[in-house]
């Protein structure tokens, strides 16, 4: 089976939906149901977190296959098997979802209705989100991956705000609409390999012209989900309309799901194609960052700036995909991490405000540096990680990318760059008028500061920015090996002649 | 001890004539009882239908083997799951007559023998027997105008069906010159002329009206919304499983040999059904005129397996039409359940709130309806998945995409119905619900729910059953 003959992923991925159940079959009456159900949520999700820090430590670093690896039966008649793995590239993904996840449900205290069912439909998530990112199957993998949808549209129609109904309508059917594309494209594949072992898939060739289509296709699916410009329009008002818990959700670990599919699949299984779209994916990319920078400068809401910010650094990571260099890709999916983490802080720094009872509209907000310091400086970090600051997370990510498109294109790489001075332009405007600014709402002053459940959910979030910046090596040293053998394939995939002269150097 | 492959009808024929004595002579209404005693001898029937072995009986007029037996499982299925529906909700509606489950009993036997059928002959009896008895069933609201109405529509939309059949029937018999299935594929597996293929598609429309396959549907929406919601959930799960079996059957059976020309009329009928039942039903209010859309839609991906003409089309068509049944009883499990203040409501927007007044209730219409829009990870993504995967295995790339668009289109109206379950303030304040369709709906959402872990068996059954069809 595995290295510890026993299916630790399927554990880590299931317990989280043993929960829901039992969250969702509490009885007695509300008020002491909700009490247990948030108890019983955080609870599993914190056992599972510690069973994933179990698989951090017991993870081989510079292997570059998949770890932990489990299969068993299972579609019979159509030769599909359930496949679990991680390897460097899922693994922190994994650990961001599982991380993320008590942190979400912390920060959920402002549910009031139907308690019950919203811890069940975020642990439902964590089940779902986990089982994506370790799927090593890719009809397993489309099942997971479609299957996030069900609890995000019910977290998004229930318990968001005013025009949850339009937004989470909104989420579904673009979401739906690129996966039918997906589904459209694994069957191909399906057909041209015979498998969907996605270790097989990878090293299968394809022709040219098929990989143009099914690029095409893979870009309707995971563009949507990492919200590319211009397929981000869907994700200002699910990020808005969204209850705080499931914006972190959504910006932190869901969107990732998209970064992770052109990673897993679209780059090793079509890489023609990939290097054929890299200029436009270069260009969509620096649109992102560029027009989508100044969308968000124009924001007079803080959920909405903090929302538009994210989709401007999703540019960033898509453009350090694309570049096949080893830094570009590192510093991409460092950037994931990083930006995971960054924008769960700020969207978290929002819900504090929400929590009490204030509207998030930046004329609204001002001068809370004086009596909530501690938030402040929470919200400052955030903020300054989110511009890409040295000594925290942002910078390494934005940095390694921006040196991988150095080596591509002296243009993407400054363009590329461009946001980070954005960043800063958009992030300060925020920060005056939420810490700086005299307000006009004489309630501002009496706001209390952090309490400790903000603390507990703040803290680590900080601390991890933090690591991040410091030490980044303690992540990208399990990243190393799985991206050189990606790029190396890559560049073995375009020059046919080279890949024989690597196999007879050897 | 194997139970002779007879018996199951036996005890239907003989059993349903014991109870309708019973109900007639009986001085008190005994609706309930007799009800009782027809699903306790459909029990039997389905255990003694199991156990039973292969045989040709009577010199070649009805066959059983374990394609029968997959098709015979789920009519009883549907039969029985119908038969508990109907407990309750017949007797709140004023309806509890013994004689609708007599008649469900006489309508099963029909359906038992016609998907036994080695004969056109026995073929035509046994449709006509199950026809005939849903006819009544339609009407069994005979005070209800619109229950009248769609027996009415129902008995003359179905006589033309069957008079097509029977024409169709004559035309093969008379180029063919024989009404045995094993005589006729001897026969055509040396090529057919103009007369028997004309023949053939009117088997084909005739056997399409009863699985109101577009265009040939129009009788659908009008019958499930006319007829009282504990009979349209026989209607939605029975007869369509036993006619989709008997299409299988005549088409990969005598008709065998003709698949390069049977094959593309059941792709149009697939594409059509799937396309018109993604449409029309975006427009519905009715939730049972939109259940009725979406049941043509399914027939639709269902026919996109037998399209292929090969075994594996089969197979999937076969795992289709066994997790639709399933699906369709849950679903109709949750219709009958729509009742307020003693009168049953039937409008979508009748749902509103249900999800904060009765969460578990909501929770399970939503898993159904998840399950038809095929959105994983519930059974209905891998009906869709085995039939879209062997329609491409065979080459039938655009019937594929267009099932593909179809089903994403047709998520949209599922999709309406659980956000006006959840996110639509109302108060439904509907009424308890009964045990029997609690106990339906719940069998119903775990079979959909867990069918993921375990969806081997069925497929493995279903491979046999398609084998045993095809040899």
């Amino acid at each position: 089976m595995n290295q510890l003959g026993f299916p630790i992923l399927s554990l880590i991925t299931y317990l989280p939906l043993l929960g829901a159940f039992i969250v969702a079959t509490l009885g007695g009456d509300d008020a002491r149901a909700a009490a247990k159900a948030r108890g019983i949520a955080l609870i599993t999700s914190l056992a599972v977190l510690l069973l994933g820090i179990f698989v951090w430590a017991r993870f081989q670093p510079g292997f570059a296959g998949y770890q932990f690896v489990e299969a068993a039966p299972w579609l019979a008649g159509i030769n599909v098997e359930y496949r679990m793995g991680v390897d460097g590239i899922s693994l922190f993904l994994i650990m961001l979802t599982l991380g993320l996840t008590p942190i979400a449900i912390l920060a959920s205290h402002g549910i009031k209705t139907r308690v019950r069912s919203f811890f069940a439909a975020l642990l439902l998530l964590e089940t779902m989100t986990i089982g994506m990112f370790a799927a090593t199957d890719f009809i397993l993998f489309y099942v997971f991956f479609e299957a996030v949808l069900l609890p995000m549209y019910l977290i998004i129609g229930v318990w968001g705000g005013p025009r949850r109904i339009y937004a989470a309508v909104k989420f579904f059917v673009f979401t739906l609409a690129g996966s039918l594309f997906m589904i459209l494209a694994v069957v191909w594949l399906w057909r041209h390999v015979g498998t969907t072992d996605i270790a097989v898939m990878t090293h299968t060739p394809i022709g040219r012209s098929a990989q143009m289509w099914l690029f095409l296709a893979f870009l309707a699916a995971f563009g949507v989900k990492a919200a590319v410009w211009p397929l981000h329009t869907w994700l200002p008002d699910a990020y808005g309309e969204a209850p705080v818990p499931g914006t972190v959700m959504l910006a932190a670990v869901l969107s990732k799901m998209g970064a992770y599919g052109f990673l897993r699949f679209a780059l090793p299984m079509l890489p023609l194609a990939s290097a054929a779209a890299a200029p436009l994916m270069f260009a969509l990319g620096v649109v992102a960052v560029i027009y989508i920078s100044y969308v968000a400068l124009a924001q007079t809401d803080m959920k909405r700036l903090i929302a538009y910010s994210s989709a401007a650094h999703m540019g960033v990571i898509i453009i350090g995909l694309f570049t096949f260099t080893v830094e570009g890709i590192e510093g991409a999916l460092f950037q994931m991490l990083s930006h995971g983490i960054v924008i769960a802080g700020l969207f978290l720094c929002g819900g504090v405000l929400t929590a009490r009872g204030e509207a998030l509209t930046l004329k609204n907000l001002g001068g809370l540096a004086a009596n909530m310091p501690v938030f402040a400086a929470a919200l400052m970090l955030f903020s300054l990680a989110n511009m890409g600051l040295p000594g925290t997370s942002g910078f390494i990510g934005e940095f390694l990318v921006i040196i991988g498109a150095m080596k591509v294109n002296f243009w993407v790489s400054l363009l590329g760059g461009a946001g980070m001075v954005l960043g800063a332009a958009y992030m300060l405007v925020m920060l005056r008028a939420v810490l700086f600014e005299k307000s006009a709402n004489p309630r501002l002053a009496k706001l209390k500061d952090l309490n400790a459940r903000e603390y507990a959910m703040l803290l680590p979030l900080a601390a991890l920015v933090m690591w991040l910046g410091i030490y980044p090596s303690s992540f990208t040293h399990a990243f190393d090996a799985p991206v050189a053998a990606l790029v190396q394939a890559h560049i073995a995939a375009l020059n046919p002649h080279m890949a024989l002269a690597m196999v007879t150097a050897k | 001890m194997t139970p002779s492959p007879l018996l199951p009808a036996l005890i239907l024929g003989l059993g349903g004539m014991a109870l309708l004595l019973i109900g007639v002579l009986a001085k008190a209404n005994r609706a309930q009882g007799v009800t009782m005693g027809a699903i306790l001898l459909l029990l039997i029937a389905a255990g003694l239908s199991l156990l039973a072995p292969d045989a040709v009986l009577f010199s070649g007029l009805l066959k059983t083997s374990l394609f029968t037996r997959y098709a015979d499982t789920l009519i009883y299925l549907g039969a029985i799951a119908a038969l508990i529906l109907s407990v309750d909700f017949n007797q709140r509606e004023g309806i509890a007559r013994f004689e609708y489950p007599v008649l469900v009993l006489f309508a099963v036997l029909g359906m038992v023998v016609m998907v036994s059928a080695a004969d056109m002959m026995t073929l035509y009896v046994g449709f006509e027997l199950q026809s005939l008895a849903m006819y009544i069933t339609a009407a069994l609201a005979r005070d209800n105008p619109r229950s009248a109405e769609a027996g009415l529509k129902y008995f003359v939309l179905g006589a033309l069906a069957s008079g097509l059949l029977v024409y169709g029937i004559s035309l093969v018999y008379g180029f063919a010159g024989t009404t045995n299935f094993a005589a006729l594929a001897a026969v055509l597996r040396e090529g057919a002329g103009a007369g028997t293929v004309a023949g053939v598609v009117f088997v084909l429309v005739g056997l399409a009206f009863k699985i109101s396959a577009a265009p040939f549907h129009m009788w659908t929406p009008d019958v499930y919304e006319g007829a009282p919601s504990s009979v349209t959930a026989l209607f939605a799960t029975a007869p369509k499983a036993a006619a989709l079996a008997l299409l299988l059957s005549v088409m990969a059976g005598p008709f065998g040999g003709l698949v390069a020309q049977w094959q593309l009329l059941i792709q149009i009928l697939a594409i059509i059904s799937m396309a018109w039942g993604a449409l029309a039903a975006i427009g519905q209010s009715n939730i049972k005129r939109l259940l009725a859309y979406s049941s043509i839609s399914h027939m639709g991906y269902a026919l996109m397996g037998l399209a292929t003409g090969t075994l594996a089309g089969v197979q999937s068509s076969l795992v289709y039409v066994a997790i639709y049944v399933v699906m369709s009883f849950g679903c109709f499990a949750c219709v009958v359940a729509m009742r307020r203040n003693g009168r049953a409501v039937e409008r979508i927007s009748d749902l509103a709130g249900l999800a904060g007044e009765h969460p578990a209730y909501a929770f399970v219409f939503a898993v159904f309806m998840w399950a038809m829009a095929g959105i994983p990870p519930l059974s209905g993504f891998f009906a869709k998945l085995y039939v879209f995967a062997t329609a491409f295995n065979a080459g039938l790339d655009a019937l594929a995409i267009i099932g593909i668009v179809t089903s994403v289109i047709s998520a949209f109206y599922y999709l309406r119905v659980i956000k006006v379950m959840y996110f639509d303030q109302g108060q439904p304040q509907f009424d308890r619900t009964a045990a029997g369709p609690g106990f339906v709906m719940a069998v119903g959402a775990l079979v959909t729910i867990f069918f993921i872990i375990l969806p081997s068996p069925l497929v493995a059954a279903a491979g046999a059953a398609a084998k045993a069809l095809m040899g």
